[in-house]
């Protein structure tokens, strides 16, 4: 496990939207850091601001003041050490499955290893997808592959918006266990944004609970038992799901 | 597959081929030959040299101005599509232009243009542009702002948000334009081909009806209609091969 604190860093984090009546504040002075390769699950009410963070994080939105660095750099757009895997999965419907894989490293002019390539799909299991376009695969394989496509090119901050929301519960345990046993491969950090109580205490070393009132974050709580194994089913996760409901009963 | 697609064709072939004869019998043949001596003379002119060259002349000048709108509106309306600055600055020209029946401007565009296949070819072409462009930029329109952010995060630059987003996204649109657009382009170039020309189906349609040979008429009727069908079902394939995923 890495302990840099340094990974990540968000500081002073404010975005206002210029609303045509009075502008909306979305986010005000949000600081937050992430060590290399852990995790952050980030819940709040609907509107209080996590996608919005998600995408500002991710350089895809501009921020009204404040500053984000990763390992030091600035990030101001897109870079290839971050990936996003967005609500709806963000594949493009043109596109075959390998096709939506493999765009982000042919527009980087990457080659990938066929072997590589191969590797990735059999560890995510949507070998023989190749061919098929999004709307002939299921929930889960097209969130399989949204994930191949992010984890391609060995990302370092992986940035997931409510990625299993559309999945029944089955599928949703299964691919968050899928998430965890690729965090725990690959070495990568995460930020997920989620309305489930469930996923965040699952899947988040650290949970940011963000307010809408106050447009920041109302508490972080910290997550040890994450990662372990069976963790849905000791004591001490159904105590921070109880203690994360009350925390966000009170954030609304 | 091929067996689907070729009956319904052949059941509305009969069917027309009946309701003709039907009116060719009550209206008396002299008005409305009946389908067999249309098709006897259409056998006979399918073996004259002339009557491929009006055929030819003919596929030309549709073939030529739907090329000139197609690669003049496409990327224009491409362009307006996915820029909303451009977009402000255009939409006032189109919508005061795009209600005018170019059709008038015929006169003028044979004076600058002669009265060769140059000036029929850019007004089949003008006419064909403003529906094209409109389609081609609403089309454009529809790319949302998940798709921007999903292609934003894999590093593209704006030449590869054309290629992979912008014109996958806008070419269902351009192939129904372009289906439209034939049907209009047929329609025009019979109207073009009344003026100043001895070769194209217009002009045999327009010379037979002056001859009053009718059975030459609607052969000409035939003609016209049968290069209009290639060129419908040309772009219904094309858009089968280029958007596959439509149809998987």
């Amino acid at each position: 496990m890495g302990t840099s604190p340094e990974f990540l860093q968000i500081k002073g984090l404010t975005k206002i939207f210029p609303n045509s009546g009075a502008p909306k504040v979305v986010l005000q002075d949000v600081n937050l850091s992430l060590h290399a390769c852990d995790s952050i699950a980030v819940v709040g009410p609907s509107g209080c601001g996590k996608t919005t963070m998600l995408l500002i994080i991710s350089g895809l939105l501009p921020s009204t003041r404040g500053s984000i660095t990763l390992e030091g750099e600035f990030i101001s757009k897109p870079t290839y050490k971050m990936a996003v895997v967005l609500q709806e999965y963000g594949l493009f419907p043109w596109k075959t499955a390998k096709e939506n894989i493999v765009l982000g490293a042919q527009m980087r002019n990457i080659k990938v290893p066929a072997k590589t390539l191969g590797a990735l799909k059999s560890e995510l299991g949507i070998e023989g997808l190749d061919r098929l376009y999004p709307h002939q695969l299921s929930g889960g394989q097209r969130q399989r592959v949204a994930l191949a496509r992010a984890l391609l090119l060995n990302p370092k901050l992986l940035l997931l918006d409510e990625p299993f929301a559309a999945l029944d519960t089955i599928t949703r345990e299964h691919l968050q266990n899928h998430l965890l046993a690729l965090f725990h491969h690959r070495n990568f950090s995460f930020i997920l944004v989620t309305h489930n109580i469930e996923e965040a205490v699952f899947l988040g070393r650290r949970i940011v609970v963000l307010n809408e009132r106050t447009s920041g974050i109302q508490t972080i709580i910290d997550n040890p038992g994450m990662g372990q194994r069976d963790y849905r089913e000791r004591p001490e996760y159904f105590q921070q799901v109880l203690l994360l409901r009350h925390t966000l009963k009170e954030a609304e | 597959m091929r067996k689907l697609r070729v009956m319904p064709y052949l059941g509305t072939i009969l069917a027309v081929i009946w309701l003709w004869y039907v009116f060719s019998l009550v209206l008396g043949n002299n008005l409305l030959p009946g389908p067999l001596p249309t098709f006897i003379r259409l056998v006979e002119e399918i073996g004259q040299a002339w009557f491929w060259k009006h055929i030819q002349s003919s596929a030309y000048r549709i073939l030529a101005g739907l090329a000139c709108a197609f690669l003049t509106a496409v990327p224009l309306g491409l362009l307006l599509g996915s820029s909303r600055r451009l977009d402000r600055l255009f939409t006032p020209f189109i919508y005061l232009s795009y209600p005018i029946p170019k059709i008038v401007f015929l006169p003028i565009i044979l004076l600058l243009f002669g009265l060769g296949d140059a000036g029929k070819i850019i007004l089949i072409a003008l006419i064909i542009f403003f529906q094209l462009l409109i389609t081609t930029r609403d089309s454009a329109r529809q790319v949302g702002r998940e798709m921007i952010y999903a292609f934003k995060s894999l590093g593209g630059n704006r030449w590869h948000f054309f290629r992979h987003v912008v014109w996958p996204v806008s070419l269902p649109g351009i192939f129904t334009s372009l289906r439209i657009g034939v049907g209009i382009a047929v329609a025009v170039l019979f109207f073009v081909e009344s003026i100043g020309t001895r070769y194209g189906l217009g002009f045999y349609i327009i010379d037979a009806w002056g001859r009053a040979d009718y059975p030459a008429m609607f052969v000409g009727i035939i003609g016209l209609s049968g290069i209009g069908i290639v060129l419908y079902e040309s772009f219904d394939l094309l858009e089968k091969r280029a958007c596959q995923w439509q149809r998987s």
